[in-house]
């Protein structure tokens, strides 16, 4: 309908949508606090999503006024455009998938068409074609800005899941009466690390564990972040009467850290992983048969 | 030793852990291309890590350029870490061993110096710090086809 985006000066559908939904905010808003999008996202009080409503109506009013119903750029969406943001991040993490999302989207589209067909019964039908007709287009138009949000969080998500892989790679294996091992895979930056600490320590507790392997054969690079970390962990195993094995230090590695100045004295270090526990068994005072080791190893 | 500079053949940012994660990559792969040997290339990329993560949190943020270099008919790989923090007060005492403004352990920049064939810093107060290293690999990269 190219000639009525041109005819500003006229009073046109979109011009009497955007009416409609000024007049019958309220009532809208009301109606869409129920909606999943709303309901589930704000969820301190039935009023907060029912203001988060208010100011969608106020935007899709502002958007329509100006005629340009299907302009997903349109400047009447800046001011939600934050709001619409946050309710897709989340939905997100709550596990609702892109499509879901534009379905709950769409599902707005309901009730204000019912408002609007009831404010215009006593219209001629092709009126009413025309005005539910820019409606639609204007909610369609909500979907692709929602959307177009959604790619973003999408990617945020991505970025939180590989977080969370990085924690839930952090087990406790226990090799032997008193015996932990916790094989480091990955990086080891300091959120990670004090997952590591503390998964280490729950376990030295309730495992009874006197020593504690800290396997660092998957850490790609050891700096002095990842030296500290360490050394803390070490130390604080310590204090909780445990006694702490690195090991899996390979030889580019422990040249590297020589370099870099870091003192690891304090800590005790074994090449292996293996031979690291060939050590705790000897500490608990276990005769080592080597066929014994390798079973023991490979459990 | 007659340096030939080649053009930067990547630029990454550095705003957060993530970033550190990606620089260290970047320079892991590069200098596995170049013919580092394993020792040299862990030196490089631990270095990186050091200099990229003080861009992060003493200069709140800034970039790392990947260059490859030439020189002597040896092939080596030059970083430029910049940012635009408040700068090094005293250089000499940020690079001594176990001097920290922070929590670490202040091991960071006087290791990534030992840890690099050349190393130089430009810091201005209120203006940012420019930290430059460049290591060879050990031999000359064996002659192979393409790239
Ligand atoms: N890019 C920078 N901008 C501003 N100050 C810096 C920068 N890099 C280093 N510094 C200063 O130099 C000090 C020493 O740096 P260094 O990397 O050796 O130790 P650190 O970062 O404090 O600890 P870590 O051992 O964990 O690296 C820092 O504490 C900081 O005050
Ligand atoms: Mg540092």
């Amino acid at each position: 309908m190219p000639e009525q985006q041109t005819a500003d000066d006229r009073t046109g559908p979109a011009q009497e949508v955007a009416l409609f939904l000024r007049e019958r905010r309220e009532q809208i808003a009301q109606r869409w606090a129920d909606a999943a999008v709303f309901r589930t996202v704000f969820t301190v009080s039935r009023d907060e999503a029912v203001e988060a409503g208010r100011a969608v109506v106020e935007a899709l009013a502002a958007v329509a006024a100006t005629g340009r119903v299907e302009d997903s750029e349109a400047d009447g969406f800046t001011v939600v455009r934050e709001q619409l943001a946050r309710t897709v991040r989340s939905r997100t993490r709550a596990g609702a998938s892109t499509g879901q999302i534009s379905a709950e989207t769409d599902a707005l589209r309901r009730p204000v068409t019912e408002l609007l067909l009831d404010e215009l019964a006593e219209a001629p039908a092709d009126h009413v074609g025309e005005c539910t007709t820019a409606l639609a287009v204007l909610m369609g138009t909500l979907r692709l800005v929602m959307l177009e949000t959604s790619t973003v969080a999408g990617e945020e998500l991505i970025n939180r899941q590989r977080l969370e892989l990085l924690e839930i790679a952090t087990p406790v294996i226990k090799l032997w009466e008193g015996i932990v091992a916790v094989p480091l895979i990955g990086t080891l930056d300091s959120a990670r690390s004090q997952v590591v600490m503390e998964t280490l320590l729950d376990a030295v507790v309730e495992q009874h564990a006197r020593l504690a392997i800290l396997d660092i054969t998957g850490v790609p690079t050891v700096d002095s972040l990842v030296a500290q970390h360490l050394m803390k962990t070490v130390a604080a195993a310590r204090l909780m009467g445990a006694e702490c094995i690195v090991s899996g230090i390979r030889p580019a590695i422990a040249q590297t850290i020589v370099h870099l100045g870091i003192d690891l004295s304090s800590v005790l270090t074994r090449a292996s992983l293996a031979d690291a526990l060939a050590y705790a068994l000897q500490q608990q005072g276990a005769r080592i048969v080597p066929r014994a080791v390798a079973a023991a190893e490979s459990r | 030793m007659t340096h030939s500079t080649g053009s930067v053949s990547a630029c990454l940012p550095i705003h957060s852990d993530l970033d550190l994660v990606r620089a260290r990559q970047q320079v892991r792969q590069m200098t596995a291309q170049l013919g580092f040997g394993l020792v040299e290339q862990t030196k490089l990329v631990t270095a990186a890590s050091e200099l990229a993560r003080n861009a992060l949190v003493h200069g709140g943020g800034g970039q790392m350029e990947c260059t490859e270099v030439t020189g002597g008919g040896v092939r080596g790989l030059r970083l430029v870490f910049s940012d635009r923090g408040p700068g090094i007060a005293d250089l000499d005492l940020a690079l001594s061993d176990g001097y920290t403004s922070g929590e670490g352990l202040g091991m960071g920049l006087g290791g990534a110096r030992r840890l690099v064939h050349e190393f130089r810093v430009d810091s201005r107060r209120g203006e940012g710090t420019t930290v430059t290293v460049t290591s060879w690999a050990a031999a000359p990269p064996r002659p192979r086809e393409g790239r």
